[in-house]
């Protein structure tokens, strides 16, 4: 049975991206065709409000309410944004879609442009992704030239154009304020919403800020009409989503399941399982936004409120599986270290807050921490959570409190016990030879970096643990497995 | 009005020049991943080998299909059957392809199940 649905993805893989024949034989461009000569703006609008179609970048904004807003605000220019600054770690949905149809994205844009009254699009990607762009590209004059965009679209008298704006690569610059004013050409900083950017957005006019899934939906959901759509998913999240599988699992890939499907679906049956067979530990869900989905979650049905409710969150979509060998304080500790890289430093709870996080979990996977860190992991994550002032902030403590609130146990066997169970944390473990299966033949101390290791030959050598780094360089190069982590 | 009907005719049009019931579909994933696991040679391969051997044949590029773990992979629809896709293609699996699947029709290995449904 087919797990797999795929909406925002139905082009990838099927046509040739630079054809815009490709991409109109598959009834490319005929939801635009009915919304410019059958239906309002308005009746669009409420197509898609009763979709259901909600925003696909993380926070799960209904988009057809959003739609709304920005048409109802007066104003002599409006603008459309794609939101295409995919940044979570392992996530690659956006790009995919972006190189496989880009001319979904364009349809989509033009039909908002037409629903907001707006006659400008903007697309906010990566210069990371130079082949999106230069099919991004390829379609947008292909589309001038049909007269698909431009003046008078299909000889209706409406006028829309999208240009491509690029991204230096910024997490926080996927959060729309921020997007809006890298665009601008100011730092990439959010600001306080109120006002929304549907409200004040891009040159302090109203801007429509979608994601490229989000955008990839819209003619689908045009053509097919929005009961057969809203038919599929949960109670309050309709459709599909894409996931990026990632980590430890046997079919690393791109799937798009409905709504409603569980962990357990898409990690065993269509992931394959786990590597080597090894037993699933968790999963992490929004990337750094997130947080991790255990083995009492496998059969959740996942949707924007089930996740919420885990302690997770959608995000972008990005899926990560970690198996027994993963530690989850040094998975809390690797987020955190994204995110005070990323963390733009304009308000102090995110700024100040997420590195003395880091510190805190450092102190702990080094060995020198005392249960009172935990607490203070604990309440300073919450004050992260209220004050900071986009979402940024907002979410950037859910690794530890969701690795807290699930792992507590590995916690305390790294303050307690000194020890990780998963052996990845260095500082926690001793590298020893075995003296009954040392041979001497002085293999590893000719290959020890630091000369930690010493011994006659022909007997049992010994590590000195003041020099040894931990670097693994004498376990490798052993043949008798003499050499053992403790 | 009449644009959207003549682009109903395009469409009509487009599928009849393709002629997809009558000739031999490749479709080779050129996205920045495929690209990355070496899908170019294998698309380049392709479309030289298979007019050089006098098979009528479309290939083209396509984005991704979601098989990262198995890149590169190519899809192959022989007329009048459902598309097959393989994995790990290099241009020796290519050319197995070509040889034995295409040529042939006999079931070779490295097919990779596809469990979707498009909209």
């Amino acid at each position: 049975m087919a797990r797999q649905i795929r909406i925002a993805l139905r082009n990838c893989g099927v046509i040739d991206p630079e054809r815009i024949e490709d991409y109109i034989a598959r009834d490319g461009y005929m939801a635009l065709a009915k919304v410019l000569t059958e239906l309002s703006p308005e009746a669009v609008i409420e197509i898609i409000k009763k979709s259901g179609l909600r925003g696909r970048g993380g926070g799960g904004f209904p988009a057809g309410m959003k739609w709304e807003i920005t048409r109802k605000v007066q104003a002599d220019q409006k603008y459309v944004v794609c939101n295409a600054d995919e940044g979570d770690p392992g996530a690659f949905m956006d790009r995919s879609i972006l190189e496989g149809d880009p001319h979904a994205v364009l349809e989509a844009m033009t039909i908002n442009g037409y629903c907001t009254g707006a006659s400008k699009g903007l697309i906010y990607i990566r210069a990371e992704y130079p082949l999106a762009v230069e099919r991004l590209k390829t379609a947008m004059s292909q589309s001038r030239e049909t007269g698909l965009l431009g003046n008078d679209i299909l000889g209706t008298g409406f006028n829309f154009d999208i240009d491509i704006r690029y991204g230096a690569g910024a997490f926080v610059c996927g959060e729309e304020t921020a997007l809006i004013h890298s665009m601008e050409g100011l730092r990439g900083e959010p600001t306080v919403k109120p006002p929304f950017p549907s409200v004040e957005g891009y040159l302090k006019k109203p801007t429509n800020v979608n994601n490229v899934e989000t955008f990839a939906n819209v003619p689908v959901i045009i053509n097919k009409g929005w009961e057969w759509f809203s038919s599929i998913g949960t109670e309050r999240s309709k459709g599909t989503k894409v996931f990026a599988l990632a980590g430890k699992i046997n079919n690393v890939g791109l799937v798009e399941v409905p709504m409603g499907t569980t962990l357990r679906e898409v990690i065993y049956e269509i992931g394959g399982g786990i590597q080597g067979g090894k037993e699933f530990k968790a999963a992490q869900t929004g990337g750094p936004s997130g947080g991790c989905l255990t083995k009492k979650h496998l059969d959740t049905p996942i949707d924007y409120d089930n996740l919420i409710a885990a302690g997770s969150m959608m995000g972008s979509g990005g899926l990560i599986v970690m198996d027994e060998d993963d530690c989850m304080v040094a998975i809390a500790k690797f987020y955190l270290g994204f995110t005070v890289e990323e963390s733009c430093g304009k308000c102090s709870p995110c700024r100040i807050g997420n590195k003395r996080l880091f510190e805190l979990l450092e102190k702990i996977t080094q060995g020198n921490g005392t249960m009172e860190d935990i607490d203070k992991l604990r309440n300073l994550s919450t004050v992260i959570k209220d004050t900071s002032l986009c979402g940024l902030g907002q979410s950037s403590p859910n690794p530890v409190l969701s690795t807290i609130e699930n792992f507590m146990e590995e916690y305390h066997e790294h303050v307690k016990d000194k020890k990780c169970r998963s052996k990845v944390c260095k500082s926690l473990m001793q590298y020893l030879v075995v003296p009954e299966k040392c041979i001497g033949c002085t293999l590893c101390a000719r290959n020890c970096p630091v000369n930690a290791i010493s011994g006659e030959r022909k007997q049992a050598h010994l590590i000195d643990q003041e020099k040894c780094i931990k670097c693994g360089a004498c376990m490798e190069k052993c043949k008798f497995n003499a050499i053992i982590i403790n | 009005m009449d644009l959207r009907e003549n682009l109903k005719a395009k469409n009509a049009a487009l599928s009849q020049k393709d002629n997809p019931q009558s000739i031999i579909q490749v479709k080779v994933t050129m996205a920045t991943c495929g690209i990355a696991s070496g899908s170019r040679p294998v698309y380049e391969y392709m479309k030289e080998e298979l007019s050089k051997r006098n098979i009528p044949a479309r290939v083209s590029q396509v984005g991704c299909m979601g098989f990262c773990y198995a890149e590169p992979t190519i899809e192959i629809t022989m007329p009048g059957k459902g598309p097959l896709m393989f994995g790990f293609v290099n241009t020796k699996k290519a050319d197995e392809i070509i040889e034995r699947f295409i040529r042939k029709s006999e079931a070779i290995e490295g097919v990779i199940p596809m469990n979707y449904e498009t909209a």
